[in-house]
């Protein structure tokens, strides 16, 4: 307790002149609490390279920009192999005030990066007495991503959807990422994990330039939708135990993540939706423009 | 040659040294009001902080040197988040923290040749008032838990004379910066001399907010808060 808990060391890396970041700082004087993947995490995640089918996976999260802001979205299962690990995990998370974070992937290296990253944050906003920009708070994220290549390539394989909202640009920005630390900016919208492919279909069909942020909500809950319809990895709303997607919102106002209560109305709107049309909105075959 | 200095003597004469160093700057105050625990420090710059947020539920104040006080906030905010992340958020404690801190300024009090000139207290926003916490911390690392204020710096003693005249339990934020205000201005009654926001350096630890109970106020919402606290003052 107290003085000596990490050490003499600890005591002295504290004090002396040094990073504003919190990973840095740990790497430094503590490396054994950095998620760090050892030698044998491969072997522990269950045989060679690109196994690791055992551990729980989180699947598809989805965000699109509307006029003022971003927001995110992300089911609720996790599965190991073909079984569900678990029917209400959470993958969108605050990352600070003015942005969030989902996850795809091995669930436990992507919770643990979310929690470094979360800190990371908090920690260079009270040493230094303010925020980093977007742009560094995306190229942070990339460190860390890439911090995790050793273990992507023996099968914990996690990659983030980083979004939040510029006070620079007044709007909602989004990044993804690969295994390897890639930071890409995407523009209007963007989908990762195993449904990603029928969430991107679906949002390139749905997705107006100057749309608001209530129809961006509806246009992510269908993404999220057709993800479920046709990927087994991914959960569509649960209604019967009212569990809904992650929805959450960042604008000039900060981030807010919906209550239960609003992500469910949208939730049973789209279900309503596809009970009178199971694939969802149809959109024109023409575009107006060329009418 | 050395010449022979007793260890009372040595002890002594560092205490004089942070002490002359401490009553060189203004004093602080910090104390609980109903929905939290104010803090009041008398600061022309508006970059160079007195006071900080460490963590959550944690604040921090202090006298003195700068350099040295800010090492100091800079390793606490290292040692709360280093041990929030390792256990819990919950974990994190201003109890831990102010052992912790004593015990460096008491190691830097006897092992070197220049104590810090500082003075700090580490305050922690309980569930209700009753469960705040408020902790002063002194440069050869004594600690003193302190219930209601607590003011910092060489005239203490007559600050928190004033404070507790005009402290009572539960009083609401204006009036809490109202006797903070009458006691950094060194007036038991009445009249506090023209004190403007610009060379106040603000904050609270509010109950009731989500996450991370510290805001700084300025601006609008400090000429508000005084203004309040002045129409009391002279009702």
């Amino acid at each position: 307790m107290g003085f000596d808990y990490l050490g003499e060391r600890f005591t002295a890396a504290c004090m002396a002149v040094g990073t504003s970041s919190f990973a840095d700082f740990l790497a430094s004087c503590a490396p054994s609490l950095l998620p760090g993947v050892g030698p044998q995490a491969g072997r522990l995640a269950g045989g060679g390279a690109g196994t690791g089918l055992d551990l729980p996976h989180a699947t598809t999260i989805v965000a699109a920009a509307f006029d003022g802001g971003v927001v995110m979205a992300g089911d609720r299962r996790s599965t190991a192999g073909s079984m569900i690990a678990q029917r209400d995990i959470e993958k969108v998370f605050r990352s600070d005030d003015y942005s969030c974070v989902g996850i795809a992937g091995v669930a436990g290296v992507g919770l643990e990066l979310v929690r470094l990253f979360q800190l990371e944050l908090e920690h260079y906003e009270k040493l230094e007495g303010r925020s980093l920009s977007l742009e560094g708070k995306a190229n942070r994220l990339s460190a860390f991503v890439r911090g995790n290549l050793g273990g992507a390539m023996q099968g914990l394989v996690v990659v983030p959807l980083f979004a939040g909202y510029d006070e620079e640009t007044g709007g909602g920005r989004i990044f993804s990422y690969d295994v390897a630390g890639g930071r890409y900016e995407e523009h209007k919208f963007h989908s990762i994990g195993s449904g990603s492919v029928f969430a991107r279909g679906s949002l390139k069909k749905l997705y107006t330039d100057g749309i608001s942020a209530d129809d961006a909500i509806t246009v992510c809950m269908h993404a999220l939708y057709d993800a479920a319809d046709d990927d087994s990895a991914t959960g569509g709303p649960d209604l019967i135990r009212r569990i809904y997607p992650v929805i959450a919102t960042v604008t000039a106002d900060g981030f807010r993540q919906l209550t239960e209560d609003e992500a469910g109305g949208y939730a049973q709107a789209v279900v309503d939706e596809r009970r009178r049309s199971p694939a969802g909105p149809i959109a024109p075959l023409h575009s107006q423009q060329n009418e | 040659m050395p010449f022979y200095v007793s260890p009372e003597q040595a002890m002594k004469d560092k205490a004089d040294y942070a002490r002359k160093g401490i009553a060189r700057g203004r004093n602080s105050v910090v104390l609980q009001y109903d929905e939290g625990i104010l803090f009041v420090a008398p600061n022309p710059s508006g970059a160079l902080h007195k006071i900080s947020e460490i963590y959550d539920r944690i604040a921090f104040a202090a006298v003195g040197r700068y350099n040295e006080y800010e090492n100091l906030r800079v390793a606490g905010v290292r040692y709360a988040d280093t041990r929030g992340y390792q256990y819990d958020r919950a974990d994190v404690t201003a109890r831990g923290l102010a052992n912790w801190y004593a015990q460096i300024l008491g190691t830097i009090f006897t092992e070197s040749n220049k104590p810090y000139e500082v003075e700090i207290v580490v305050a922690e926003l309980g569930e209700s008032a009753a469960g705040d916490q408020m902790y002063r911390i002194t440069f050869d690392g004594s600690v003193a838990d302190e219930h209601g204020y607590v003011a910092m710096g060489g005239q203490a003693d007559q600050v928190s004379t004033v404070l507790k005249e005009r402290y009572t339990e539960g009083m609401p934020l204006s009036s809490a910066m109202g006797a903070a205000l009458a006691a950094l201005a060194g007036q038991g009654n009445g009249e506090t001399p023209g004190i403007n926001a610009g060379q106040l350096e603000v904050a609270v630890l509010m109950r009731g907010r989500a996450h991370r109970a510290f805001r700084r106020l300025t601006g609008a919402r400090l000429e508000e808060l005084l203004a309040a606290a002045g129409s009391e003052g002279t009702g």
